[in-house]
């Protein structure tokens, strides 16, 4: 969890929620595994990460797999990540017949947080809404 | 999306039956925890084999990794097809131990089952990617088909290229709704069953023999 030191000088630091909103343009420079690095080092650190463009259905499946590989019982208290992006975005349009057609484009805006953290109120075709909580 | 739908279903099973001859096909069975795919894998296996595949239990996670029965034969209309059934465990972005906890499970076991659940999804993912030539995916119809889970996993099997069935399982429960389900998925067939009564069997196996014979 972020914290946000006080103007006068920080001795009561506040606590807060860190959004790390990253850019589709950002995400296409990276391979698979950084990616999925940058998303689950951002989560580690208790920040909701909101992709402007979402992963391919393969990035989708190995940053599962690193996830799972990721928990650990009795550690630090990692229990998973929660995903969500608009219905519809993957398996949509982006499967098979989505490329046949010539559609290779990612999947919608993304919000990814850590599992313990985050719960998914509602979701539709064009509203996400989540609660975020406080540790 | 009708004409859209019937090319990229010709094209999956176009797919399907470019399946050389020889080798038994590996058909995973995948799907969110409790959804019943064990109870499936294991009526497959009784019904063709007289075994079973692995326990079921209604505590989630209790596959926790991916099992094979080979050779199981399933005869349809005078033809063959003989497949190997993977059970794979339960796919989710998280395990917490806690959950365990509310099935009277002691905390060390607990955390025992966690570490064997996370291994094991991390496996199921790599099965998918590599090592199956199709896949049933088992839906718990009285449950919201409409979940991030379902959607990642049926777009990943999708980018695979693999033929997919959709089971809409427990419609031997008040709650189950098929149509809930085939609303969720309408680019894929979906076949209604209760694998624990044995509901519907028949047109379960009519499929399998079609679209991964």
């Amino acid at each position: 969890m972020a914290e946000v030191t006080t103007d006068d000088g920080g001795e009561t630091p506040t606590e807060g929620i860190q959004i790390d909103m990253i850019s589709a343009d950002r995400m296409d420079g990276l391979r698979t595994m950084e990616k999925i690095r940058l998303i689950l080092d951002g989560v580690h650190d208790d920040n909701i990460v909101i992709l402007e463009s979402g992963l391919q259905p393969e990035e989708e499946s190995k940053l599962i797999e690193r996830t799972m590989t990721e928990i650990n019982p009795d550690g630090d208290g990692f229990t998973g990540i929660e995903i969500e992006s608009y219905p519809g975005g993957s398996g949509g349009d982006n499967g098979f017949l989505g490329r046949l057609m010539g559609n290779d484009e990612p999947n919608t805006l993304t919000v990814i947080g850590p599992a313990d953290r985050i719960e998914t109120l509602h979701k539709d075709e064009t509203l996400i809404s989540t609660l975020v909580t406080r540790q | 999306m009708g004409i859209l739908t019937d090319l990229r279903s010709s094209i999956s099973r176009a797919t399907s039956s470019l399946f050389t001859g020889g080798e038994p096909k590996r058909i995973g069975i995948y799907g969110p925890p409790n959804a019943g795919k064990t109870t499936l894998a294991n009526r497959i296996a009784r019904d063709w084999t007289g075994d079973a595949v692995g326990p079921e239990s209604h505590v989630p996670h209790e596959t926790r990794r991916a099992r094979r029965k080979e050779n199981v034969e399933i005869k349809r209309n005078g033809k063959s097809v003989t497949i190997d059934v993977v059970d794979t465990p339960g796919v989710t972005t998280k395990v917490d131990y806690k959950e365990f906890l509310e099935h009277d499970i002691e905390k060390e076991d607990a955390v025992r089952r966690s570490r064997e659940a996370t291994e094991g999804v991390a496996e199921a993912m790599h099965w998918l990617r590599e090592d199956v030539d199709g896949v049933i995916y088992v839906l718990d119809a009285t449950e919201d088909p409409f979940t991030q889970v379902n959607t990642m996993l049926v777009g990943i099997i999708e980018s695979q290229d693999l033929p997919v069935l959709i089971f809409a399982n427990k419609i031997d429960l008040d709650e189950a709704s098929v149509q809930r389900v085939s609303n969720a998925f309408p680019q894929h067939e979906t076949v209604p069953l209760s694998a624990l009564e044995g509901d519907n069997m028949d047109e379960v196996y009519d499929k399998i023999a079609e679209y991964f014979g």
